[in-house]
């Protein structure tokens, strides 16, 4: 398969041509791309681009995959609705 | 890369430092060298809600933003790198919900207007008009300007950051300052984790470190950190044009053109501190402020919460120019929550100021001996 056609990132759409594209140009770390791409940005919160992600800068960079700092986890672990939140925040009031 | 001189050493890669350098740069002064400890817009910038408004109480603010603005309208051209700066310029729409706050409101609108921002007080329903999904309840007036609007902070910084490069600027990323070196009152040296830097000009844009940096000068700065905290929602098909202000909740809320809600909210009683970690009340508290306003978010989903740095001032407003006692020591700090939409005038400002050129615009009302004389600025329209 061309790398046009392999999605890395599902939420946003981000093939392996853009992101290889992106590390060649100088941004190789997790959290670069991220900022420039929204790769790990959407619903699933990279949990399934990331290794993936890993994979494509070492593989540009010649770094080892344990050498790739990871991006940093924010909560909350998956969505929650605003209104969930409102409900809660009224339950221990 | 090896050069150990510069005319122009910047501390900080965020969009201050970065606009700055091309400034300089696009003023023919190429021998500039922004340091940045970590990437690029990884501090403060990449951290802010990157709303871009010019509806401010003080005319000061409002000739820095409207300047500004007219400066993003036209960026992606100007820098021609590729990267989209995804300005959004569909408005600010600002809430009031008591007398106090609509006087001050047509104080500030009579002030905007005389400086021809297009800004106008409007009434409650033509405010739904704007945000159909508005919830007028209890609401006496508002305020819009429709060229008000939202950016990516992370592509702004890095079409800077490009466009300077391309000029000549060095970007040192991953670098850290260790040390500033003075004699006889004048800066001489930068000491980075990557070496020494020579130079008789230093620029201090390191956001909410900035006191820190000064005191490496042995320069004393009044500004402080106070984290603020975000949260950004999955996105939706597009549903809110401006973003979403009401100073008597303290929050804001703007939907990007991705999609996803983009909100956060102004706690009296954050950490002043330098921490970046959120809060587990946060988004309980952010649903409180933004629902009962916005009800029908109450469906989307927030995927993510971050917090970043404000560097505030005495008195919320820029501290902007040298040093006395201290030549070659510049600052723009202290933005207290407004530095990134005030990125590019900035940048111009101090660029002429670093290259020996009378600044456009009087900053001097800006400069760190205000305070000594007791000359604070307020401004009343923060959040």
């Amino acid at each position: 398969m061309a790398d046009k056609d392999v999605i890395i990132c599902r939420c946003e759409d981000l093939t392996r041509e853009e992101v290889r594209k992106l590390i060649e140009a100088g941004f190789t770390t997790i959290e670069e791309i991220k900022r420039v791409s929204r790769c790990g940005m959407g619903p699933c919160q990279g949990r399934t681009c990331h290794q993936l992600l890993v994979r494509e800068i070492a593989s540009i960079t010649g770094q080892s995959a344990e050498e790739i700092a990871p991006a940093v986890a924010r909560p909350p672990i998956k969505g929650v609705k605003l209104g969930t939140l409102l409900k809660e925040a009224e339950s221990h009031e | 890369m090896n050069k150990n001189t510069a005319e122009v050493v910047i501390i900080g890669g965020g969009i201050i430092g970065c606009a700055t350098a091309y400034y300089l740069a696009k003023a023919g002064v190429t021998d500039v060298v922004v340091v940045e400890r970590n990437y690029l817009s990884s501090g403060s910038t990449g951290r802010c809600g990157a709303g871009v408004r010019q509806q401010w109480g003080l005319k000061m603010n409002c000739l820095l933003a409207k300047e500004s603005i007219r400066a993003f309208e036209t960026l992606n051209e100007e820098l021609d790198t590729g990267f989209d700066i995804e300005f959004k310029q569909k408005g600010y729409l600002m809430l009031a919900y008591n007398e106090k706050m609509v006087e001050q409101y047509k104080k500030n609108v009579a002030l905007q207007q005389s400086l021809d921002i297009p800004v106008k007080l409007i009434t409650p329903d033509e405010a739904k008009e704007i945000v159909p999904h508005l919830n007028t309840d209890g609401l006496l007036a508002a305020t819009f300007c429709p060229t008000d609007g939202h950016i990516n902070p992370f592509t702004a910084t890095i079409s800077y950051a490009e466009a300077a490069k391309r000029l000549g600027v060095r970007v040192m990323t991953y670098t850290e300052v260790t040390g500033i070196e003075v004699e006889n009152n004048k800066v001489v040296a930068v000491n980075t984790s990557n070496g020494k830097i020579h130079t008789n000009k230093v620029f201090n844009a390191s956001g909410g470190y900035s006191r820190e940096v000064g005191a490496m000068a042995g320069v004393e700065l009044p500004t402080h950190p106070e984290r603020h905290q975000i949260l950004v929602t999955e996105p939706v098909a597009r549903l809110q044009d401006p973003m979403v202000i009401s100073l008597q909740h303290g929050f804001y809320c703007q939907q990007t053109p991705h999609g996803s809600f983009v909100m956060g909210f102004g706690d009296p009683n954050e950490l002043k501190e330098h921490v970046v970690t959120s809060s587990w009340n946060f988004m309980e508290e952010m649903a409180e402020k933004v629902l009962p306003v916005l009800p029908p978010l109450a469906e989307l989903r927030v995927v993510r919460q971050w917090a970043g740095l404000y560097n505030m001032s005495p008195d919320a407003q820029p501290i902007l120019g040298e040093m006395p006692n201290l030549q070659g020591f510049f600052n723009a700090v202290g933005f207290s929550g407004h530095g990134f939409m005030l990125a590019p005038v900035t940048g111009m400002l101090m660029a002429e100021l670093m290259s020996g050129q009378e600044p456009h615009l009087d900053i001097k009302p800006l400069s760190i001996e205000r305070f000594e004389k007791g000359e604070l600025l307020r401004e009343p329209s923060v959040v």
